[in-house]
């Protein structure tokens, strides 16, 4: 059993990071990260493409080390790399913007992979864990379909089943609005709403939230913690609650009222 | 007074090191190439330890995805290329032996078909032919499949969910390479005899099945068997450890994936021909 993090520590916590861009790792497309995310929560963090949403969420899954600064990750300092880093790497959850999922697997072997390759489980105890969660995200007639075949806003779908068949304690979700019709976008709101109240999927533990879009306005209703990418830094708002009037014109902009109700 | 004349301003001062220049550039490339070679060498040996790495350390795990994933490779790259192999096993037979019996009928020499046979087609052409066919077949699908895997961001996928991709991906491609151009092997070299000795017998060669099964069995020795599995394994090896690499251990586009193949194939043959040559030498000096 994993070693839960004390409840007083943060799950995710940055200082003075700098984070180094996909082109060219030793670039650094974000500067002096203060970031710090305790357990449970739900956090939106706001930029223009190309901003460092991407990297900021790839770092914080483990998949790439910081530049400068440190960062600790259910308390462990980071980055660890290799099977040292097994036991907290699975607590994290990882949805890619596209799905990224493997092409010559079907939807229901593609969520199955993460299960048995990490976990020993029955043939008919993992069948029933993959029908539960792809039922869930309502996938369940897609199951045999190849992702190849299939529109982006169900491989999307695919994408975070595959990430939460193994009831990760942090979700990162990259952009998951991306070219959404409002349809899917509300299916989206409503299954993260019921991931960070506690869900099935996780055993009823409410899941500690990282959402990175291009749009803060959407997520007003949804999110308690926000926070902007400008000009190479994390700027973080706080608790909507918290927020005072807003000087800075790019705050007001993806502050103003929401495009999607 | 002087006449402007255009040709004479025109016309490049004659360099004094001319001679030298095409002699430069062309060290200057050597040079570059031989670096080159060096780098990609030293790139794919340190690949190829870490999958040797991965595959001491790690077989145990995960089995439940390992083993089919041997399974699945070695399939693909063996039993579904049988019907091709055995055709050109056969075009070979016909050719070689075809060829071999009509000139030893002329000095009255068929006894030396057997012994002809096993330097020929057991230990060079059989081996080295099917690691080719091997190669043009599984080992190009290899790097496509890897590179467009890595283009399209499968890769970090897979190590977000803690998979490691030498573990998933290359260790099962290598193990089965490795075995299917093995038994592809054996089976290429008996599809040549048997070819070879129905041309003998279409073409009233006085060979009974019996002498020539005896003259092979004669010329061949134990080394023979242990050098030909080695070898055959290590063809296998060789080309899905370079095809892994280039599909797998540089960042690639989509647009790079054809050049990644291209680079992949060459390299690989001329790992298979340096280790054919190697095995060359150590025969020599086993005997």
């Amino acid at each position: 059993m994993d070693k839960p993090t004390p409840s007083h520590l943060p799950v995710i916590e940055m200082t003075g990071l700098a984070v180094g861009s996909r082109e060219n790792p030793a670039a650094p497309i974000l500067e002096d990260v203060q970031w710090s995310v305790q357990a449970g929560e739900y956090w939106v963090i706001g930029g223009m493409h190309g901003a460092g949403k991407t990297e900021l969420l790839l770092l914080t899954a483990g998949l790439a080390a910081p530049l400068r600064g440190g960062y600790r990750l259910f308390g462990r300092e980071m980055p660890v790399r290799g099977d040292e880093f097994l036991t907290e790497g699975l607590r994290v959850g990882l949805v890619f913007e596209d799905g990224q999922l493997f092409h010559d697997l079907s939807i229901e072997e593609n969520v199955a992979l993460p299960l048995r390759y990490h976990r020993e489980l029955a043939q008919g105890h993992m069948e029933k864990s993959v029908k539960t969660i792809l039922e869930w995200c309502g996938l369940g007639p897609q199951a045999a379909r190849l992702p190849g075949r299939m529109e982006r806003a169900w491989r999307k779908r695919a994408g975070l089943a595959r990430a939460l068949v193994l009831q990760p304690e942090v979700l990162l979700l990259d952009n998951p609005l991306g070219g959404l019709d409002p349809r899917h976008a509300q299916w989206w709101f409503e299954a993260l709403d019921q991931l960070s109240s506690g869900h099935g999927c996780s055993e009823g533990r409410p899941l500690t939230l990282v959402v990175t879009t291009e749009d803060l306005r959407p997520w007003k209703k949804h999110a308690a913690h926000f926070a902007l990418l400008p000009q190479n830094r994390l700027r973080v708002l706080g608790p909507l609650a918290e927020l005072g009037p807003q000087t800075d014109p790019f705050v007001k902009e993806l502050l103003s009222e929401p495009l999607l109700q | 007074m002087e006449h402007f004349n255009p040709g004479a301003v025109a016309a490049p001062p004659t360099p004094l090191l001319t001679p030298a220049r095409p002699a430069r550039k062309l060290a200057h490339r050597l040079g570059h190439a031989f670096h080159h070679f060096l780098t990609t060498t030293r790139e794919i040996g340190a690949f190829a330890l870490i999958t040797l790495g991965v595959a001491v350390t790690k077989f145990g795990v995960a089995r439940d995805v390992t083993i089919p994933a041997i399974y699945q490779a070695q399939v693909s790259s063996g039993r579904k290329m049988l019907p091709m192999l055995l055709f050109i096993s056969a075009a070979l037979g016909l050719v070689v032996v075809g060829q071999t019996i009509s000139l030893l009928k002329e000095f009255g020499a068929t006894a030396y078909l057997g012994p002809i046979m096993a330097a020929v087609v057991v230990r060079e052409l059989g081996p080295l032919l099917t690691a080719m066919l091997v190669l043009a077949r599984s080992g190009t699908r290899n790097v496509i499949e890897l590179g467009t895997a890595r283009a399209l961001g499968e890769l970090e996928a897979l190590e977000a969910l803690r998979i490691d991709p030498i573990h998933y991906l290359v260790m099962p491609r290598v193990i089965g390479m490795g075995l299917a151009v093995f038994a592809l092997t054996i089976y290429f070299i008996l599809g040549t005899m048997l070819s070879g000795y129905l041309f003998a017998f279409v073409t009233n060669v006085p060979l009974r099945p019996e002498e020539y099964l005896h003259q092979l069995v004669d010329a061949l020795s134990t080394l023979d068997f242990a050098i030909l599995s080695i070898k055959s394994c290590l063809f296998g090896i060789v080309i899905a450890v370079v095809t892994c690499y280039h599909g797998l251990a540089r960042p690639l586009r989509l647009e790079d994936v054809s050049q990644a193949t291209i680079s992949a194939v060459a390299q690989s043959i001329i790992g298979c021909v340096l280790i054919d040559a190697l095995f060359i030498v150590i025969y020599i000096l086993a005997r």
